[in-house]
């Protein structure tokens, strides 16, 4: 509930009753929004789906020179924030751009909405690819043996059983995806696309109605709700979940098969993050020396100090809300864990008045109380600190472990507690030593996305930190935003270079777990079956 | 959650009760903090005042100053547009201050009437064309881009930026709404491409022969001209500057300012602030720096400001920019002007 209040503090402005922009909004702009909005998760959620899916089940299945590489270099572009890929795209196929000067070809503009799609497509098909890949490489090769002897082909063996059974994984990842891309804003705005996004905050500040701009918050909201109820409702009752843990062997490609895998592979490392790379270390080069000072690296502890505190906050309460829900399945529990979710769909900048809402309500109630028991007023003591950052982004992020967690713990046979609890462990125990060993993938995972995220976090951060507090993503976009585009590359690389050891950190933990994690989890089950 | 509030409380509480220095200022900062620090630490240095900066858009800032009520440690808020002061007035989240030293340095129309805020620097938008493809003297005013002489020549930015919505607001205090709605259907249809990017791209787009005319803010061309790349400079050098409307009220301008809030924990430091503002020392530093028109006139420009020479500047009271905001994106948005 604390954790859904600011986004049930924008649910609430419709109690404020319906206005006249409405009509003005419905006759002009509304429907244009509408379409745009939809054309846009339509081409990124397929996009996405086709390219994340695709590279995991190579990495999962396959094996190729360049194998341990590729395998976390395909998570690369989601280090780069979409607007600043944007920015950086722009520019790359501009006149005076790299890639026009070296190809000397015409180019065409990336700004419209096929191009706001593929930027969108090239950062986020890593959730699509990091949720499927662990899925599919924790299949057990039985299921896989027994369709193959059975007679069927690879691609039948793909569609009709890895994908089925990698599907909670996957959809959780593409519901990520979705709400990622209906609350863009920087991308669709720069590359004047306008949609129901960027319609809010015209609403919200040109036409300075704030309630219509919540309504149509909340009206997306909606949108998320019902897309979240139909996968489940078409999920019902088919509980698919592992009992054998021997994992299938990847098969080696060769030769030019084995080339073309390959370099199908780097195509979105290439466009998403070496080309754009390259684009910001030309334009960072001349300033390096006189621009890497103190300063720069207080920006950079800042972020890190950020993403950390909302890594292990975000995670922690999304464990806690699936884990109560495991223990007591009811429907309030149920309940808690949706709407704690909803965070992620509404645009930074509506969450963080949200959370001011929140907050400021909060902090005004501390301070009366304190003054009427004679104490000094304590001030702001949360919306006017990193606690409002911190609180927001965890607000925001708490998602992506709700729903990797709740996807990892799908897969777990309830059976396993139910043998547990019968050799008289406590949940706790059971948590500690069942749970936590099995949930490793997922975790690992989910606090990756989480970290990455809030380093690229923009909106929310911007308008909540307290005075004198920037980090990396503030002062690039401060920059970019000035169509300062060279001098916004060096604190725009610093964030893809932050982003990159977690990425690789935590990808190598992820692929120990799982070559390691068939050990403990025989174990795991034969000690309690 | 708890415990990390907890520990932030505390942490905070630490801070805030062991190193808080006697003088301080707190300032909520629409302008970007590379076009604003230099001038603070300025002012810290020679007054000895620590100034705390948040920086962030200005509606989100005001949505923070109403959230954070009585309580709020804001001082002093600074917009880039006389719009959004006009709306943090009618919000109850500034305070009036009558100030002689600033009310003889800042003109009565760049201010407001109670002294709620004061205009700091001066921003023009103004017509640039292709000297090579427009003949200068078929251009006239705001107007007049609605001919059809001008059709699918004109490239200018998204109606969700702020200084089209008061260029808008301006031409809608001197013609009324539904003349304007009907000028900005005439501007849809001589727009040469759908609008992307900022004031920056449309110079770019006519210097590339994308279109012939854009309208953009002066300090943007300025900056770009005076740019460390050769290649921007020479964007810059290929357009021209045209001043609209000078034969009648003059070309729309806008101001960046400030006001003192309505619950200043520290309102004397920040009116001296606001004097330090619009100090001599201040306004050149505007001027040389960031290319804009200090409110005085008297002080002295940029190179590249006085290479454009004087203009005409349109009288209009600042606040009716405010005022007709939402009126101007009503029309724009009737107008199918994305």
């Amino acid at each position: 509930m604390i954790m859904a209040s600011p986004v049930l503090v924008v649910a609430a402005s419709w109690l404020a009753g319906v206005f006249g922009n409405w009509q003005h909004l419905l006759q002009t702009v509304l429907p244009v929004y509408l379409t745009n909005s939809v054309l846009l998760a339509l081409g990124t959620g397929s996009g996405t789906l086709l390219i994340g899916t695709a590279c995991a089940w190579a990495v999962a299945r396959f094996d190729f020179p360049g194998h341990g590489l590729l395998s976390w270099a395909l998570l690369l572009p989601m280090a780069c924030p979409a607007y600043l890929l944007a920015y950086t795209w722009t520019g790359l196929l501009a006149p005076e751009g790299l890639l026009q000067q070296a190809l000397q070809l015409p180019l065409p503009d990336i700004r419209s909405l096929p191009g706001a799609i593929a930027m969108l497509t090239l950062v986020l098909y890593p959730y699509i690819y990091l949720m499927a890949r662990s899925a599919f490489i924790q299949q057990s090769a039985v299921a896989l043996d027994v369709a193959r002897s059975l007679g069927a082909g690879p691609w039948r063996r793909f569609f009709r059983v890895a994908l089925p059974l990698a599907r909670p994984a996957i959809i959780a990842g593409l519901a990520l995806v979705l709400m990622e891309t209906l609350a863009d804003y920087g991308t669709v705005q720069y590359f004047g696309v306008p949609t129901l996004s960027t319609g809010i905050y015209r609403t919200w500040f040109g036409l300075g109605d704030i309630t219509a701009a919540a309504q149509m918050a909340s009206a997306l909201l909606l949108a998320m709700v019902l897309l979240l109820w139909v996968e489940r409702f078409a999920r019902q009752r088919r509980s698919i979940t592992d009992t054998f843990a021997q994992r299938a062997a990847r098969t080696p490609v060769t030769g030019w098969r084995g080339a073309g895998l390959v370099a199908a592979l780097c195509l979105p490392v290439l466009l998403g993050f070496l080309l754009p790379v390259l684009q910001l270390v030309a334009w960072s080069a001349p300033q390096l020396e006189t621009a890497l000072d103190s300063r720069f690296l207080a920006l950079l502890g800042n972020s890190l100090l950020i993403a950390t505190l909302t890594t292990v906050c975000a995670v922690t309460i999304g464990m806690l809300l699936i884990y109560a829900r495991r223990m007591v399945p009811d429907r309030l529990r149920h309940h808690a864990a949706r709407l704690a979710g909803f965070g992620y769909a509404v645009p930074g900048t509506v969450l963080a008045v949200g959370v001011v809402l929140a907050l400021g309500g909060a902090d005004r109630a501390i301070n009366t109380v304190a003054e009427s028991i004679g104490l000094q007023a304590p001030g702001l003591v949360f919306s006017g600190t990193l606690f409002a950052v911190v609180f927001a982004c965890s607000v925001r992020f708490l998602t992506i472990p709700v729903q990797g967690l709740e996807a990892g713990m799908a897969r777990l046979s309830i059976n396993l507690d139910h043998a547990g609890r019968s050799l008289g462990k406590t949940p706790m125990a059971l948590f500690r030593r069942v749970h936590l060993p099995l949930l490793q993938v997922p975790l690992a995972t989910s606090a990756l996305l989480v970290f990455v995220d809030t380093l690229k976090e923009l909106p929310a951060t911007l308008v909540l930190r307290p005075f004198d507090t920037n980090t990396l993503a503030v002062r690039a976009f401060e920059l970019a935003s000035d169509e300062r585009l060279a001098d916004a590359a060096l604190p725009a690389l610093a964030i893809l270079l932050a982003g990159l050891f977690p990425v690789i950190l935590l990808t190598r933990a992820t692929l120990r777990a799982t070559e390691v994690s068939s050990a403990p989890r025989d174990k795991a089950v034969s000690a309690h079956a | 959650m708890r415990f990390t509030g907890l520990l932030l409380l505390a942490a905070t509480v630490l801070i805030t009760g062991c190193s808080q220095p006697p003088e301080q200022v707190n300032v909520y900062s629409a302008r970007k903090e590379a076009l604003i620090k230099p001038l603070l630490d300025q002012f810290s240095a020679d007054t000895g005042i620590e100034v705390n900066l948040v920086t962030a858009k200005a509606d989100a800032l005001l949505e923070r100053l109403k959230a954070e009520g009585e309580h709020s440690p804001a001082d002093l808020l600074i917009t880039v547009d006389a719009g959004r002061l006009h709306r943090a007035r009618e919000a109850d989240v500034l305070q009036p201050v009558a100030n002689d030293t600033l009310a003889q340095r800042v003109p009565e129309r760049l201010r407001d009437p109670d002294g709620f805020w004061y205009g700091l620097s001066v921003r023009a938008r103004v017509i640039v064309y292709a000297p090579d493809r427009v003949d200068a003297s078929l251009l006239d005013s705001y107007e007049s881009l609605t001919d059809e002489q001008w059709r699918g020549r004109i490239c200018i930015r998204s109606s969700n930026n702020i200084y089209n919505q008061s260029l808008v607001a301006s031409l809608i205090a001197h013609h009324g709404e539904e003349a304007i709605t009907e000028w900005a259907r005439g501007m849809v249809a001589n727009m040469a491409r759908d609008p992307v990017g900022g004031d920056r791209d449309q110079i770019k787009a006519v210097a590339a022969g994308e279109c012939d005319l854009a309208v953009v803010n002066t300090y943007y061309l300025a900056m770009m001209a005076n740019d460390e790349d050769p290649a921007t400079r020479a964007v810059a050098d290929s357009v021209a500057v045209f001043w609209p409307n000078q034969g009648d009220r003059g070309t729309h301008i806008n101001v960046s300012g400030a006001g003192v809030t309505a619950n200043a924990p520290n309102p004397e430091n920040a009116i001296r602030l606001l004097e330090f503002l619009t100090s001599e020392t201040a306004q050149q530093w505007y001027a040389e720096t960031n290319h804009e028109y200090p409110v005085k006139s008297s002080i002295a420009v940029s190179e590249q400001l006085q290479a454009w020479g004087e203009f005409r500047q349109d009288g209009l009271n600042l606040a009716k920019l405010g005022e007709l905001n939402a009126a101007a994106v009503k029309a724009m948005d009737r107008a199918g002007w994305q």
